[in-house]
């Protein structure tokens, strides 16, 4: 609280030098990306790699707000999962495709509306209940709905989402609806007075309450805004793998919170931007790529994934509460 | 939180309402029990009573440890893979040494598991990483570290000895020794958690942190412990399920950590810490036992259960708070008369 005026000033370093170490990061794993395949320094092997893992970009902008007002949605990988059975249904129900995919942007939103109803509307109900549950529900709705089949066959053009180029050029599709939303994110948050609501819901919820900000509303609005992004992600993860099982996007809570707090944003609210999570999107793909190019197992992929989280989580508390040791020595 | 001075009336009416609680959950398991036992009268059969003892036996010792980190306010979502892992590395064991003696497997899952789960509670505890992300991470890490260790490959029934398997088979005075382990464990923390300091303490720290550290807890300590001990009970209910289910898998019980958490919030644990009992949560985990038992029973598919589960949780949950806070408001009336 004391050091209120310097406080932005001094954030704003923060955020610079975290952004700069992740681009620093993204330098070093391409060199030993490039080392291990000649085929990396390409412009399309570059492209295409970071294309196919664009789906997981879309829940990562929006679990952003989520984690900086302080909360958590770990049902976003169940919502997709629902989103995309209830997609592949009703195409397989006769509705043309192009419908579908507004089910899909629909069950998406709904599921993130209710999550936001009921933790906005149950004092109390936190959002790790709510979003736990949600977690179990959703998916477990797409299993009543589909047992263990698959639905496939989707026309040919719905693949042309995942896989297609933008006219004659050689830009992904995915790319151009990918940096399209992170614009339209990147200007919510930094350059609308709603944008500076929402950290200061995460840096001190009480005093943002007491000056006018709609908790309630905010947190409905973010949340649902979440549940539409794994819509979003739900329509470009069926086109890329051309079928819909309800088993699908599991694991990928873990891999979306740890994107956003390795692009700098704390779980404990109120830090982080949305060039950082971008970074650290594109740092996490390569950091994959790199790992697939020495055959390590998806499996061991998330334990070093999981350690990443754990470990850019920790490493910062480990430092600061040593400097607040010394800062309360200096005051004694 | 806010009116300290009520405080021990408040703590009065709390066990009032808690067996209040505890009896609406009696009520309930036995009108579930009757309404399926009308549509399928082999369901209140002994032997059916008995299987599901058996299958409940794992769940009811981990939702004790879950109720010891829920009490603290955090949660334990690494306990399933805590499980698998220790539960593949007593079956690799057992395949190799067959001489090996059950009670010495028992203790092992224990000890492995109290080592995995102290590694989680450091990371809480000491590197105050939030426990929702640090036992998120623990999940996948743990999981993965299963499949590396097994190298994806199964542990099946003939490859265990019979003495191993027998820990769930092998009855004595009628009842399987899962359920003289489930018995033990509940004696040992009924104790711990109603009896010892050490166990007061951990309401302490989920009731008012800032208000344990001031009076000299160990809030530090008391969260490394919550999740060593919850640690320790996957690692035994690791050797309980797969001695139960005669196989090793590296996808054991996943998932399963809903099944926990269920547990213990029918079980009237409360998710933002300080609220639960080692009865509750017994009764909690029977409760689900009887409902996965009885959906089979009643002809519902199995996928329904994962959906029926989440459902569970949510409902229980929003009752737990409704509970609470009508509980806070007689007792400002009463205070204002």
């Amino acid at each position: 609280m004391k050091y209120r005026n310097s406080l932005s000033n001094r954030k704003l370093n923060i955020v610079f030098k975290w952004e700069w170490l992740l681009v620093i990061l993204i330098i070093g794993i391409s060199i030993v990306n490039g080392r291990l395949s000649p085929h990396f320094w390409s412009y399309t092997g570059i492209m295409d790699s970071l294309a196919v893992f664009l789906e997981k970009g879309f829940m990562v902008l929006s679990m952003t707000l989520v984690l900086i007002i302080g909360d958590i949605d770990i049902s976003v990988a169940s919502i997709v999962a629902l989103s995309s059975v209830l997609m592949a249904m009703s195409y397989k129900l006769g509705l043309p495709m192009a419908v579908a995919i507004l089910v899909a942007l629909a069950t998406g939103a709904g599921c993130g509306y209710l999550n936001g109803l009921l933790i906005s509307l149950v004092p109390g109900l936190s959002a790790i209940i709510v979003t736990l549950a949600g977690s179990s529900i959703y998916r477990g709705i797409a299993y009543i709905l589909l047992g263990d089949q698959a639905i496939g066959g989707f026309p040919s053009w719905y693949s042309y989402l995942a896989w297609g180029y933008v006219g004659k050029t050689n830009i992904p599709f995915v790319m151009v609806v990918f940096v399209g939303c992170a614009i339209i994110y990147g200007l919510l948050l930094h350059r609308t007075a709603w944008g500076r609501k929402v950290y200061a819901m995460g840096i001190n919820p009480v005093a943002a309450r007491f000056s006018g900000v709609p908790i309630a509303q905010m947190k409905q609005i973010i949340f649902t805004l979440n549940g539409l992004m794994a819509g979003i992600a739900a329509i470009f993860l069926t086109s890329k793998l051309g079928s819909s099982r309800p088993n699908i996007a599991t694991g990928y809570e873990l891999e979306v919170i740890a994107i956003a707090v390795l692009g700098g944003v704390s779980p404990s609210g109120g830090k982080g931007g949305i060039v950082g999570v971008c970074l650290a999107l594109i740092l996490m793909r390569l950091l994959r790529y790199g790992m697939g190019l020495v055959n390590v197992p998806g499996q061991v992929m998330m334990v070093i994934i999981g350690i990443v989280l754990v470990g850019v989580v920790m490493l910062p508390n480990i430092f600061s509460s040593r400097g607040g040791k010394r800062r309360t020595k200096e005051i004694q | 939180m806010m009116d300290e001075p009520a405080k021990t009336k408040r703590e009065v009416t709390f066990s009032r309402l808690l067996g209040f609680r505890e009896l609406g959950i009696i009520i309930f398991i036995v009108l579930i029990s009757v309404l399926i036992g009308i549509r399928n009268p082999r369901f209140l059969t002994w032997s059916n009573f008995h299987d599901i003892l058996i299958d409940t036996a794992a769940l009811s010792v981990l939702s004790v440890g879950m109720m010891l980190v829920l009490v603290t306010g955090g949660i334990d979502l690494s306990m399933e893979s805590v499980l698998a892992l220790t539960g593949m590395v007593a079956g690799m064991m057992v395949k190799q040494n067959p001489q090996l003696s059950p009670l010495f497997m028992l203790i092992l899952g224990l000890l492995l598991g109290g080592l995995l789960g102290s590694i989680t509670g450091l990371i809480v505890a000491k590197g105050r990483v939030v426990p929702i992300i640090a036992t998120l991470s623990m999940m996948y890490i743990y999981r993965g570290i299963t499949f590396i260790i097994s190298g994806g490959k199964w542990i099946n029934a003939y490859e265990m000895p019979d003495s191993f398997k027998g820990i769930a088979t092998e009855r004595f005075l009628g009842l399987s020794k899962l359920i003289y382990i489930v018995l033990v464990v509940y004696v040992v923390f009924y104790y711990f958690v109603n009896y010892t300091h050490t166990g007061r303490k951990i309401y302490a720290v989920g009731s008012n942190v800032e208000a344990a550290r001031v009076i000299g807890i160990n809030t530090e300590f008391i969260t490394w412990l919550v999740y060593a001990i919850s640690g320790a009970l996957s690692g035994l209910a690791g050797v309980m399920w797969v001695a139960r289910y005669a196989s090793a898998q590296n996808d054991t019980a996943s998932g399963f950590v809903m099944t926990i958490v269920a547990a213990c919030v029918l079980g009237g644990v409360s998710i933002t810490g300080g609220v639960g009992t080692v009865s509750g949560v017994l009764l909690g985990s029977i409760t689900v036992g009887i409902i996965n038992n009885a959906l089979p029973m009643i002809r519902v598919s199995p996928f329904w259960k994962m959906a029926l589960q989440g459902l569970i949780i949510l409902v229980a949950a929003i009752v737990n708070i409704a509970i609470a806070r009508n509980m806070e408001k007689s007792q400002l009336k009463r205070r204002t008369i």
